[in-house]
Order: C-alpha cells, then sequence, then structure tokens
C-alpha cells in the first residue's frame, strides 16, 4: 500500500538530543489511534531544518513545517493536520521580524535563498534506504563515469567545473587528483576528511547523517579519477550517528555492488574503510591524519613532499573533504559547465556553512559563493536575537579571523575573505553581538588552538602559551602598554616559522581582533574597561536606587546571597561575595541592574 | 541483495517513484479530501480509502493524495479538490464512492471534468 502522506522527523544528532525520538514514538501511538498507519508514514530523516529549532518535523506533500515540538503536541497535530488536513499554526516556525506563523518550508527566507548541491538529498530521504538515494539519480554519476569517461575525462571535468577543497584550503580538486594519478607509485590509496575539528562545526557531520550515499558515490568518483583501490573515511569518534549511518550505507553499497571488486559489474575494484579518529584538531593537517591512520602520534611532518607524492604509508594518497566529495556527484550529473556558473570568478559552486552564535536561526545553510556576509546573517539567519548590535563574525573557526559590520557587504569567496584577514575555513561561521568581547573571544581561540597544538614546532608551543597568557592578563585588567605591539610581532613569528597549517593560522583571531576592534583592546589596557561589559574582573554590578522596587526576585534567585535588603525597598550588592554571575540582572524586571 | 547494473538504477527509481513524488510535490495532479469534523462524519475516510485503493490497484505513481480541513460547505460533505497539472482546481461534491471511482476514471485518468458531481471551478479568492 501507497502512503499519501510521509512526516519527515529530523534526527540530527541534535534533534536526538533534545527528545526527536520521544517524537516519534508518540507519533507513532497516535497515528495508530485513528487507524493511519497505512496512509501516513514516519521517515528518519538527516539534518534537515533549523538546528535550534528541534525537534522539527516537514509534513510532505503539503510542505509544511513545524519546530520546537514536545510529546503533549502531537495528539493535536496528528488528529489536527493528519487526520483533519488542518495545519497548526502554533507549531509553525515565527518570523522574527513579522512575529508570524509561516506555514511553509519554501516561504521561510532561511530556505529561500539556499541552493543545494552537497545538501542535495538533505531532509528529503531516509539516509538508511539506499533505493530512496538512487530515485533522486544516485549513483548515475558513478554509472556514467564507468561507462563513458576515462579518469582522465573525470579530471578534466572537475578542472572546468572549478571546484576547490571544501576543507579551507581551496586548492583546486581536478589538480590535485592530477599530481596524485600521474605520480607513478603504487598502490594509491582516497581518504576522506571527515575530522571536523572546529568548534561551531557541524557540516561534515550533517551530511553524513543525511545524506551518506552522496559521500560513497563522491568518493566512488574521485577514486576512480585518481586510480585509488582503497580509501579512508577518518571520521571522529565523537560522531556516532554520522559512523551508524555512514557504516549501514557501506554495507548496502557492498551489497548492491557499488562497492568491493568490479564495481557496477566493470572492471574497477574500490573498497572503504571508516577510520575512527579522536578528534585532535591537528589532524585536519593532511600529514597528521595519515599518521594518525598509520597508527603514530597525530603530528604533522614537513612537506613537500606532498600526500600526492608520498602519503599513506609512503604511497600517493589524495585526502578530499566530505563536502568536496559530496558534490561530485551533481557535477557529473549536470556537467562542469553547469557547476562554474554558479558561484563567483575564482570560487565555483556552493558552500555550506554551520550558522552559529548569536543568531535567530543558527543552522546548516548551504549558499552560493558570492553571497554577502551580510544577507547570510540578516537574511538567511534572521538577524541578531533580543534586538541586540551585530558586531562581528568569525569564519574559518579558531584558524579564522573575525569580520567587522564595516566588512559585511563583502562577498563570500576564498580570496575575498583573505583579503579582509580571516579565512573560508571549512565553514564554521559565529556571529558575534554587542556583549561580546572581542579580547576575549581571540582569547579563546587562542586557548582552544593552545590545547589542541600537537608541541612539535616550538614556535606554536611556546608562542600560543605567551599568547594566552597576555590575553588573559588583558582580560583581568593586568595588561600593559606594549602588549599590543608584542601580540601581532608574536603572531606574525608564529604564522612565519610554525610547519603546518595550524600554527600558520592560529594567531588570525588576535591579529584580526587587533585590525578591526583595537579600540577594544586599548580600553582594557589603558582604562581597565571591558567596553562589551563582559569580563567579570573588569566590571561590578550595582542596583540603581530609583529603578529597584524591591519585589525581591533578584535576592531570592542571588546564589550567593550578595544582595541584602527588606522587601519592598531599593536593594543593594555586597560587593564582597558578589561573584558577577548575571543572574540578578537576568530576572529584574525593572532593568534596575546595572553593569559598569 | 543481488549487485545492481546501472540498468537497474531506472527500476529501483520506479519502484521508489511514488514516495519520491510525494516528498518533493511534484505530482501530476492533486487530490485533496476534505477531511474536517462535517466531512469526516459524512463519511470522508471512505472515499480517502476508495481514492487509496484505486491508486494501489492500478499502481499509478503520479498523483499525490491529500487532505485538507473542511471546506465551508459542510452540508455538501464528502468533497474533494482535483488540481491537475496547469488546471484550476474543480470541487466535487456531495461524493460517494462509486462517484469517486467515476471522478477518478475520467477526471483524473481522462482528464475530462465530471460535470454533473462538480461544484466549481477555482478556489476561493484569498485576500
Amino acid at each position: 500500500m501507497a502512503y499519501r502522506c510521509n512526516v519527515l522527523l529530523c534526527t540530527c544528532t541534535m534533534c536526538v538530543s533534545v527528545g526527536a525520538l520521544k517524537i516519534r514514538n508518540k507519533l507513532e501511538e497516535e497515528i495508530k489511534k485513528y487507524n493511519l498507519e497505512d496512509e501516513v508514514q514516519i521517515i528518519l530523516t538527516g539534518s534537515s531544518w533549523l538546528c535550534t529549532k528541534g525537534p522539527t518535523l516537514i509534513v510532505q506533500p503539503d510542505d509544511v513545517v513545524y519546530q520546537f515540538l514536545k510529546e503533549k503536541d502531537i495528539p493535536n497535530l496528528v488528529e489536527e493536520h493528519l487526520l483533519k488536513g488542518r495545519p497548526v499554526p502554533s507549531l509553525m516556525y515565527i518570523d522574527p521580524e513579522e512575529l508570524n506563523p509561516i506555514e511553509k518550508l519554501q516561504d521561510i527566507p532561511f530556505y529561500h535563498d539556499q541552493r543545494l548541491i552537497a545538501l542535495w538529498n538533505r531532509g528529503i530521504i531516509d539516509p538508511d534506504e539506499i533505493d530512496e538515494y538512487i530515485a533522486r539519480d544516485g549513483y548515475k554519476a558513478l554509472a556514467k563515469v564507468l561507462q563513458d569517461m576515462t579518469p582522465e575525462d573525470v579530471i578534466q571535468e572537475i578542472k572546468d567545473s572549478g571546484l576547490r577543497g571544501r576543507g579551507g584550503g581551496g586548492f583546486p580538486t581536478g589538480m590535485k587528483w592530477e599530481f596524485c594519478r600521474k605520480n607513478p607509485g603504487s598502490p594509491k590509496y582516497l581518504i576522506c576528511n571527515a575530522d571536523e575539528g572546529d568548534p561551531g562545526a557541524f557540516m561534515d557531520r550533517s551530511i553524513i547523517e543525511a545524506d551518506p550515499h552522496s559521500l560513497i558515490e563522491g568518493m566512488l568518483v574521485a577514486a576512480y579519477a585518481i586510480g585509488a583501490e582503497k580509501g579512508y573515511i577518518y571520521v571522529r569518534s565523537e560522531y556516532p550517528l554520522a559512523i551508524k549511518r555512514l557504516d549501514g550505507a557501506i554495507i548496502k553499497a557492498r551489497e548492491y555492488g557499488l562497492l568491493g571488486k568490479g564495481v557496477f559489474g566493470s572492471d574497477f575494484n574500490f573498497d572503504m574503510e571508516i577510520f575512527r579518529g579522536a578528534g585532535a584538531f591537528v589532524c585536519g593537517e593532511e600529514t597528521s591524519l595519515i599518521h594518525s591512520i598509520e597508527g603514530e602520534p597525530a603530528e604533522p611532518r614537513q612537506r613537500p613532499p606532498f600526500p600526492v607524492e608520498r602519503g599513506l604509508w609512503e604511497n600517493p594518497t589524495n585526502i578530499n573533504n566530505v563536502e568536496t566529495l559530496s558534490c561530485l556527484p551533481r557535477i557529473i550529473n549536470f556537467g562542469a559547465k553547469w557547476f562554474a556558473g554558479i558561484g563567483t570568478e575564482k570560487s565555483k559552486g556552493t558552500k555550506v556553512f554551520s550558522l552559529a552564535g548569536k543568531i535567530n536561526n543558527a543552522g546548516l545553510v548551504e549558499v552560493p559563493m558570492g553571497i554577502t556576509l551580510r544577507e547570510m546573517v540578516f537574511k538567511i539567519g534572521g538577524g541578531i536575537p533580543n534586538r541586540k548590535k551585530f558586531k562581528a563574525v568569525q569564519t574559518g573557526g579558531p584558524s579564522g579571523g573575525v569580520i567587522p559590520e564595516s566588512m559585511l557587504d563583502l562577498p563570500i569567496d576564498y580570496e575575498r575573505i583573505q583579503e579582509a584577514g580571516a579565512i573560508m575555513g571549512s565553514g564554521g561561521m559565529i556571529v558575534m553581538d554587542e556583549d561580546d568581547c572581542m579580547v576575549d573571544v581571540a582569547r579563546y581561540f587562542i586557548e582552544f588552538t593552545r590545547d589542541e597544538s600537537c608541541g612539535k614546532c616550538s614556535s606554536c608551543r611556546e608562542g600560543l602559551d605567551a599568547m594566552y597568557e597576555i590575553l588573559t592578563n588583558i582580560c583581568k585588567g593586568k595588561g600593559k602598554e606594549g602588549d599590543i605591539e608584542f601580540l601581532e610581532e608574536l603572531g606574525e613569528a608564529i604564522i612565519n616559522a610554525s610547519m603546518c597549517g595550524l600554527g600558520k593560522s592560529a594567531p588570525n583571531p588576535v591579529l584580526t581582533s587587533i585590525r578591526h576592534f583595537k579600540d577594544e583592546y586599548i580600553a582594557h589596557i589603558r582604562d581597565k574597561i571591558c567596553p562589551a561589559k563582559s569580563c567579570v574582573e573588569l566590571i561590578e554590578y550595582s542596583i540603581d536606587q530609583e529603578k529597584c522596587t524591591g519585589c525581591f526576585i533578584c535576592n531570592v534567585n542571588c546564589p550567593t546571597n550578595a544582595i541584602i535588603g527588606e522587601k519592598k525597598k531599593p536593594q543593594t550588592i555586597d560587593k564582597s561575595k558578589c561573584i558577577k554571575c548575571s543572574v540578578c540582572k537576568e530576572v529584574c524586571r525593572f532593568d534596575a541592574i546595572k553593569v559598569e | 541483495m543481488p549487485k545492481i547494473t546501472p540498468e537497474d538504477l531506472a527500476k529501483i527509481t520506479e519502484r521508489v517513484k511514488r514516495t519520491m513524488i510525494l516528498r518533493e510535490g511534484t505530482g501530476r495532479a492533486k487530490i485533496r479530501v476534505h477531511m474536517g469534523t462535517c466531512g469526516i462524519a459524512a463519511g470522508a475516510r471512505s472515499i480517502m480509502s476508495t481514492l487509496m485503493e484505486e491508486i494501489e490497484s492500478r499502481n499509478i505513481k503520479d498523483i499525490i493524495l491529500t487532505t485538507s480541513s473542511c471546506a465551508g460547505l459542510c452540508s455538501r460533505e464528502p468533497m474533494i479538490t482535483v488540481e491537475v497539472q496547469n488546471q484550476p482546481p474543480v470541487k466535487y461534491v456531495d461524493l460517494t464512492p462509486e462517484k469517486t471511482k467515476i471522478i477518478f476514471d475520467k477526471h483524473i485518468l481522462a482528464g475530462e471534468i465530471v460535470k454533473e458531481y462538480a461544484l466549481a471551478f477555482g478556489s476561493e479568492r484569498v485576500p
């Protein structure tokens, strides 16, 4: 029996963590109650929608989307929408500006400007069903390359498409393949880098969770082009759901004869294996990743020789990122010309970003290259919550840099972002508002890279440590004249003297924040003031005696009993007890708590 | 599961086509069964089952069958709205399973509107 209605429930890691599986059970129960089991089918998809609004589901063919679902909402939802066909506005997406519910998925601005190539199948297929992937033109690209194209043709096609590595470097993919193919060493290896280490980035995980077969097919195409028979997917162990879905997909692909000996009945052999990494940021560096697979400590080595010459087990090895590989089936199917028609002059196609931080619509977005940061933040991202002012956006994670409001009209492409001092990176994008202190943000990222530095180069190991100490002092109000100049000098030295990408990019957040927000550094150092009122050592809480009504709510909520006073009379704060946790400010309804 | 050849891709696609057009919303025709309380009371469930059986028994893959709420004319329920691609929607009223089968044959499969059961062409104007 065919179903008349599909309920596509997002079961990405984030939605599962907020109870998507309970929602599934409740849906099943209610659907059974109305005898709709033969009419309504529940599909568990990968990340499909705004990741901070989970659990979410989409009802097709009506194209209606629901967010923030709770178990108690389900009986009403099933009766009203699934039985009676009346969508439930109270559970729909609310536009942050207009505050009205939006019914259709396509009408939500978050979706409107997206263009899906790597995320082609997100939220529309069941990632565990290979047949559904095939029905969306799956494995057609593989059939095409095996039947009609030589490996050289495939390399030329990818060169013509202008595809560049999506892991951060932006190296032309076709050229990398050609180097690997032309190298006489054998056997050759293909590695997929799914070791997403940036804080706040979840592109690779979401692609694998939503559509593992796109990655497998992309790897098959790449392996055919470079002449590899064995592939590894290096994925972090912290991604259990992604690993589970990928594992299931590999097994199904093997059963269909799409992996193994004689792929699709041809004489091309290829199989792959999942390698679970322990999640070290330095494994984003190709040579460290290779060492990790070989069982060595994850430390980089000097390049050249590049991995395409001497990589895994000293053999030619091509490493591509998940997103790069997942674009390939579409490029082969629709052609290089089509792909090259999207984007800017030097950056073709689309890029997936994980939008996070102080933003209304945090989530996974895929947009054509060349879209401006302003469109990303205010149109797709829906602006800043609580009517706060936008301050900066950090692209490229801890290796990237901050971009201030004055540069928001910058089109997103590899070169333009680099000119601004940041990097495209793998696509993490963290939005900051007026409450974020840029010195503290820089300190946070340096703390991260300091911890993740493998310690091989002393410039990176000791340099980042020194930077961290200076930044911590500045945040504590112990900064000295000359600190800024020293940070700049030290940053340059770390970049010049470190061997791998980690050290070469780690000072970026400090250097860019000094470049764009020098006044904040100066305020911390000279005036001992934190303009964003975020550094706890530089602020003090007090209560406005005129505004305070003595409602007592702050007094009751203060965790250290630092607020004293009688009921119905203005309160005061005992500064010796205050830990500056900001609870009083959050609960006060009369705006009486002052932070200075 | 046997190993597949490139030719099998089309067969697999055909097999799951109905599910996929449902999700992509790209069917040749869309039938809405009005399933408000009034519709259900007047027998809309049997109309829904009839349509599902018709689609199933004829193995039709490019038609979307869905529900909608009360269309505002409760006395003429059960009611369906048939939307064939690039044509204005047609509402049929006072349905029985037998009438529904006729509409399915003539309008949905042959593209011929069954005037005697039809209420009106088009949907209400929305502001």
